[in-house]
């Protein structure tokens, strides 16, 4: 912990990305322990009304307070990039390391149906599973962390072929270690840091996706919401009241920002 | 510590940045408005699928047609069915046979006039009586046209139908038209000039019009494909006028720059319950859940108060059958509700899935003020938004949901439009409703020789409909139209129709 902080000293990439992650965790904290509003709650007497005291950032066309919408659906949304980066970098890393350390027939097989599967962008393929799965907060962590597999898959086999050839790793395998403990305890830690900065990267891919899936009105149902819905229904005011957009836009760069700067960070560190 | 703060500074720019980015992304400036009065351009939410009066399926491109194309009878903004090319007409032998007496010197947009031969011709093409299937299904039920005389044609049916005049505002088309796609020619008050696909379709005056003619001599529809753009465009003047506009769009646009009509969409919003699925097959469930809504609330929070309640499968344009008392059927009664569900065995409530078509902003909008509603008596329901072709095969056509809020339209101002899917084996009864003493009534509202029998009746099919509680019955949808204030003369149709001739420009 002291070798971050002091780190972060002297890397301002680490610094701005721990602070606007922090932000972020504080908005939700804000949200879960005293949230102004019930983020359903409706009020036919308040609608689109601006920002007062009573609702520091106005309400939404249903007389919803925007400020307690937003603390909800930052938190949904980045339940939904921790679920699926969750669910794509742990299938994608045991399958990335299997075919990187056995090679062969399982390698070839594998890496050619994750070769097609890289060939469709991960929004169709997230929307191909949706169409499976149904629609639904849960179902749509599945289908992105499953459309997220190939691309950590091809991080850690990369990272596993580099290593394979590495001293240690040939005198563990002439002592006789068993694979497993090769590929979990010797290999596995050695390629953390690396992981950690994509795991980063696929927090900003899955926070953009589920937007764009929700901006499709398939991610998060009504009259629940995420940061990509709000940011779809707000849109439609766009000229009477700019705020909300420019509001729910601010949340999703400072997200974003946070974690790509956080990985940055980490890479650097590791060098 | 110099290079920290040069990076903390631009990473504060590149946030204002990528936030202006995001927000501003969609904007597009329009054109300078026209001076010249004698023009306008209207913007059309799809581009047309057709040009041939006949084959044309989308409510969207009929309802452009209309300016073109001209039936042996036309609605007027009444509803009600006026000779157009017809000058007269008689319903003889109870209904079988129709005889229409033609106008004299109505010509075609080609200058050509129109013949009996041409009517003959028309209904024959869209009965598909020249062999073949009928390209307007409707009109199956003509058995055969007989020109009488020059100016005379009889149309005879192969049933009695006293109700068959409004599918006799088919267009008549000209004999000598090889391709009406390339040539679409009628008798209507504008005439086509030409069309870029996904942009625009232009149309001119046609100054031998029969009847009163326009007051605009060009009009360029123009192709607004993305909704976020209307009102940017009819503020920056590229576009004069737009239909069917939503409360928040309306918002926008000043007050000193448009006149904004207000009217209805002639459609029936409901929650529409799948009366054969469990909970909805007890009648006492469904008429608790109409117990617990109030749709005056719904009104106010998704239009800003506008719209018109709704108890029964008829709105308000069906002035003759349209029976306000059935609003009252069901006024809000949470305590009722309640008593009601116990009974049904649903002391805590239940909870049901509420698949909503999510294009339709408003109707998503009105399921969620549902939700809130019925949480009040127990009842949760969990809305599913759902693509509108999804929609379409999953529920329309494959009734294979619980509950769904949409609104229903009538194809034509006949009201079995609105009734007939709600008879037991109906093809797109897709509430799956059966009730007997509907079938009843709705069967002698169509065997009625005389016009008071058949009102009675049809009524009476109304008043089942709400005593049963089939559907959760809310409201016809309000509808705006924006208009540049330099015209007037807007006028609502009860029918999926957009009547630019009756435009003119404002008095100065």
């Amino acid at each position: 912990m002291s070798q971050f902080l002091r780190r972060m000293r002297k890397d301002p990439y680490l610094l701005t990305g721990t602070i606007l992650t922090g932000f972020i965790c504080l908005l939700v904290l804000w949200g879960l322990i005293c949230s102004p509003y019930d983020p359903t709650e409706m009020d036919a007497t308040a609608r689109l009304a601006g920002a007062s005291s009573a609702h520091l950032l106005g309400t939404d066309h249903l007389g919803r307070d925007v400020l307690s919408r937003i603390l909800y659906a930052t938190r949904v949304t980045l339940w939904i990039a921790l679920g699926t980066v969750g669910v794509g970098a742990g299938c994608g890393t045991i399958l990335g390391a299997l075919t990187g350390y056995y090679g062969g027939l399982l390698d070839e097989t594998l890496m050619r149906i994750i070769d097609v599967l890289f060939a469709f962008p991960s929004i169709l393929l997230a929307l191909v599973f949706v169409s499976l799965f149904g629609t639904g907060t849960s179902q749509v962590v599945l289908a992105l962390g499953i459309a997220f597999i190939p691309s950590f898959a091809r991080v850690v086999r990369g990272e596993f072929l580099r290593c394979l050839v590495q001293p240690y790793v040939e005198v563990a395998r002439l002592q006789g270690v068993k694979h497993m403990r090769i590929i979990f305890v010797h290999i596995l830690p050695n390629i953390l840091p690396m992981l950690f900065s994509s795991i980063l990267i696929g927090f900003n891919n899955a926070v953009l996706a589920e937007a764009g899936l929700s901006f499709l009105g398939i991610g998060s149902q009504p009259p629940y919401s995420s940061l990509g819905r709000m940011l779809s229904e707000s849109q439609a005011y766009l000229f009477n009241r700019p705020g909300m957009v420019l509001a729910v836009g601010f949340v999703i760069v400072v997200m974003n920002l946070g974690f790509a700067f956080l990985g940055e960070g980490i890479k650097r560190w590791a060098k | 510590m110099r290079s920290w703060r040069k990076g903390a500074g631009k990473i504060a720019l590149l946030i204002v940045l990528s936030t202006l980015t995001a927000t501003l992304g969609g904007c597009a400036s329009g054109k300078a408005g026209q001076s010249d009065l004698s023009e306008i351009t209207i913007g059309i939410p799809q581009d047309l699928d057709g040009l041939d009066p006949h084959r044309a399926t989308a409510a969207g491109t009929k309802e452009v047609l209309f300016n073109i194309f001209e039936g042996l009878v036309k609605p007027d903004a009444a509803g009600d069915l006026q000779p157009a090319i017809a000058e007269n007409y008689s319903i003889e032998n109870g209904g079988q046979i129709y005889r229409f007496a033609l106008r004299s010197g109505v010509r075609f947009h080609d200058n050509t006039e129109v013949t009996a031969e041409d009517v003959k011709y028309s209904l024959d093409r869209a009965a598909g009586l020249g062999g073949g299937e009928p390209i307007v299904a409707a009109l199956s039920k003509i058995e055969g046209v007989e020109i009488k005389d020059a100016h005379t044609v009889e149309i005879k049916l192969n049933t009695q139908d006293t109700d068959f005049l409004p599918y006799l505002t088919v267009a008549i088309v000209p004999q000598h038209i090889e391709d009406l796609e390339k040539q679409p020619i009628g008798t209507g008050p504008y005439k086509f000039v030409s069309r870029s696909p996904q942009e625009n379709v232009v149309l001119t005056r046609f100054d031998n019009y029969w009847g009163e003619k326009a007051y605009l001599r060009d009009v360029t529809l123009k192709i607004e494909s993305n909704p976020d753009a209307i009102v940017m465009d009819l503020q920056g003047g590229s576009i004069d006028m737009f239909a069917r506009l939503t409360t928040v769009q309306v918002d926008q646009l000043s007050r000193d720059q448009f006149t904004i009509y207000e009217g209805t969409m002639n459609l029936v919003q409901a929650m529409y319950l799948n009366n054969a699925e469990k909970p909805f097959d007890d009648v006492r469930v469904r008429q608790a859940l109409c117990y617990a809504i109030d749709p005056q609330q719904i009104m106010d929070f998704v239009s800003d108060g506008a719209g018109t309640e709704l108890g029964s499968s008829m709105f308000p344009a069906f002035t003759k059958y349209y029976l306000e008392e059935l609003n009252h059927t069901y006024d809000q009664d949470l305590d009722k509700a309640r008593e009601l569900l116990t009974e049904a065995g649903y002391p805590d409530g239940f909870s049901f899935m509420l698949t909503v078509p999510s294009n339709y902003t408003q109707h998503v909008d009105t399921a969620q003020v549902l939700k809130e509603q019925l949480a009040k008596i127990g009842v949760d329901a969990q809305i599913q938004g759902i693509e509108w072709n999804s929609w379409l095969s999953d529920v329309y056509s494959g009734r294979k949901f619980q509950a769904t809020v949409v609104g229903v339209d009538a194809a034509n101002l006949t009201p079995s439009a609105l009734l007939s899917r709600f008879v037991s084996d109906a093809g797109n009864n897709f509430c799956n409703y059966s009730n007997p003493a509907y079938d009843e009534a709705y069967a002698k509202a169509y065997e009625a020789t005389n016009d008071a029998d058949r009102t009675h009746y049809i009524k009476e099919c109304e008043r089942i409909l709400s005593e049963t509680a089939a559907n959760v019955y809310i409201q016809d949808l309000p509808e705006f139209v924006a208009l540049n204030k330099k015209y007037t003369g807007y006028t609502f149709y009860p029918l999926y129709v957009q009547d630019i001739a009756k435009l003119r420009p404002a008095a100065q």
